[in-house]
């Protein structure tokens, strides 16, 4: 049992790999907007479908992964004009995305709930049946986008974006329009969650209108695994970013390991759901029991503002 | 400067919490003017500073700023004239992060944001320079996370930021108020500084009758979203807390001063 278990490991890093880049893209929102954007289960098919969609009718590649991407920026777009256009709460307005999107994952499809592309017929950059490439690649991914993300949130328009999430009336008072960086920042999100799915169609071989079922759980605890673990020894922006792939790669891991110790892989959603709702509860957890121990901490003190 | 004219403001209108906040409010500023503003709690205060920045719309009535009519221009675009302070120590600056990235924010709040580096290097020796000038030794510290500091340093930074790019006007939301007494000493001499440094025309709330009378060329009273009293220059200066309380009871029909301004 545990041979089939190492010898499945280099896979499931690879699937790891994946899901932390769709992991980097919920982190935008979730820790550095403090938004929840549920968009992304729907944009991670629509990744998908767009790249199968796009090189089985012949065109090259890397220009469909671009067009993928852009459709992911489009669905969060939409998601983004809900929240500051329409006024509704970002996570609603995320869910309505998701909804719509099932539909037009559908059309874009041709009505069929999945479509195969295989590595043999096409130029594909990762593959199930290739792991050592698929590893090289989702590396070489990895690697760009942090490189990419780490310039960009260090420019204006990136502190803009960080102001945002931190708060919004200092952002407001220097100027910043919050509904815009919100935007930028959804739609940024949205575009590489669905590079990930399209990087997770060829991968498999083959996209699923149901492929991102669930991505914002995967990615949430992708997130709040890297944080747990390097939280306290990673400060640096690209090594957070970091952390949260290895997140993904441990939580492939750990999925791979109880379903090697006989979990029926039906249960799987709600261990997913389950982990991710004891990680979450850890901080706040946390905070109520040392809560009495800050308190003194602060008296001890003073106000005093040298302190 | 400033032109405030017959300003209207209502909250919840038409529920039965409705609350008239700024009942025809009208005042003037001159170029340069620090004015200090009293109030009980209610009378209108916190909402005229807001309506000045553009955090409400205006119900009825005009701001003018500097000659510039500006009743409906967004919050954030208001933000280049407008240099803001506020009560919640928390509220001024971006926790998350270090205090020359929070400085450079508010360094370009009048200008466009592109892809340019949002701090740059010739900047941060600019921005120790100007962290030195507080005197609390937070120019070590400048890629600490504000939110590691206490209410009064960030209180300080927040001063800065909002005088970094010389604004059309300061305003002061009693930002003192939620700081210890020492604190809140120190903070206010920076504030005095500043403000005489550079000629700012200033409004600043607050709750303490003898800083009310200590600082600025001018003092207003609010009541039920109107000015009541104002004075300035000699007349001022003459002026003490008793008389103050007096004026207040006078002009609010009797009513007595509450506790929190009786204290202070």
């Amino acid at each position: 049992m545990f041979e089939a278990f190492i010898d499945s490991q280099p896979g499931s890093i690879a699937l790891g790999i994946i899901w932390g880049i769709m992991a980097i893209g919920v982190y935008i929102t979730y820790k550095v907007l403090d938004i929840a954007d549920l968009t992304v289960d729907g944009s991670f098919s629509t990744g998908g479908a767009v790249l199968v969609v796009c090189v089985t009718s012949g065109m090259n590649i890397w220009l469909a992964m671009l067009l993928a991407f852009i459709s992911g920026c489009l669905a969060g777009l939409v998601t983004a004009i809900f929240h500051t256009k329409f006024g509704i709460p970002a996570i609603l307005a995320g869910i309505l995305t998701q909804l719509a999107l099932y539909s037009i994952n559908l059309r874009i499809l041709g009505g069929m709930a999945n479509l195969p592309i295989s590595f043999r017929k096409y130029n594909l950059l990762l593959t199930l049946s290739d792991i050592p490439k698929s590893l090289i690649m989702g590396g070489i991914f990895t690697v760009a986008l942090i490189a990419i993300l780490y310039w960009f949130f260090g420019t204006e328009i990136g502190h803009s974006l960080r102001a945002t999430g931190c708060n919004q009336t200092m952002s407001r008072a220097n100027g910043v329009n919050t509904n815009v960086a919100k935007t930028i920042g959804i739609v940024l999100s949205n575009g590489i969650v669905a590079l990930s799915g399209a990087l997770l169609a060829q991968y498999n071989g083959y996209a699923d209108i149901n492929m991102g079922r669930g991505a914002i759980v995967i990615g949430l605890a992708a997130v709040i695994i890297g944080e747990v673990v390097f939280g306290k020894i990673f400060r640096n922006f690209a090594l957070k970013l970091l952390s949260v792939v290895i997140g993904g790669v441990a939580y492939y891991f750990f999925i791979n390991l109880v379903l090697t110790l006989g979990l029926p892989a039906n249960d799987l959603k709600l261990l997913q759901a389950v982990i991710v709702a004891v990680f979450l509860g850890i901080p706040y957890w946390k905070n109520s029991i040392t809560k009495g121990k800050h308190k003194i901490k602060k008296e001890n003190k003073g106000g005093v503002i040298n302190a | 400067m400033l032109e405030i004219k017959d300003v209207y403001k209502v909250f919840n209108a038409g529920t039965v919490n409705e609350k008239i906040a700024l009942s025809g409010l009208n005042l003037t500023l001159a170029d340069g003017d620090f004015v200090t503003v009293i109030g009980g709690n209610g009378a209108g205060k916190s909402t005229m500073l807001n309506m000045i920045s553009g955090v409400y719309p205006c119900d009825e009535g005009q701001i003018v700023l500097d000659g510039k009519d500006i009743t409906s221009m967004k919050e954030h675009r208001r933000a280049k004239y407008l240099g803001r302070v506020f009560q919640d120590p928390m509220m001024g600056t971006a926790a998350t992060m270090s205090i020359e990235e929070n400085l450079a924010m508010a360094y370009r709040r009048t200008r466009h944001r592109g892809l340019a580096w949002g701090v740059s290097r010739p900047e941060k020796s600019t921005y120790k320079e100007l962290v030195a000038s507080l005197g609390l030794g937070l120019e070590n510290r400048m890629t600490t996370k504000v939110g590691l500091l206490s209410g009064g340093q960030r209180q300080a930074i927040t001063l800065l930021m909002a005088t970094i790019q010389k604004p059309k006007m300061l305003l002061l939301d009693e930002h003192t108020a939620a700081l210890d007494p020492k604190t809140a000493a120190k903070v206010l001499e920076i504030t005095d500084e500043i403000v005489k440094n550079d000629s700012l025309t200033t409004m600043m709330i607050t709750h303490n009758m003898k800083d009310a009378l200590r600082l600025g060329n001018r003092l207003v009273m609010m009541h039920e979203g109107r000015i009541i009293f104002d004075v300035s220059g000699e007349e001022k200066a003459k002026l003490d807390v008793p008389d103050l309380l007096k004026m207040f009871e006078k002009a609010s029909g009797g009513e007595f001063a509450n506790d929190r301004m009786l204290l202070a």
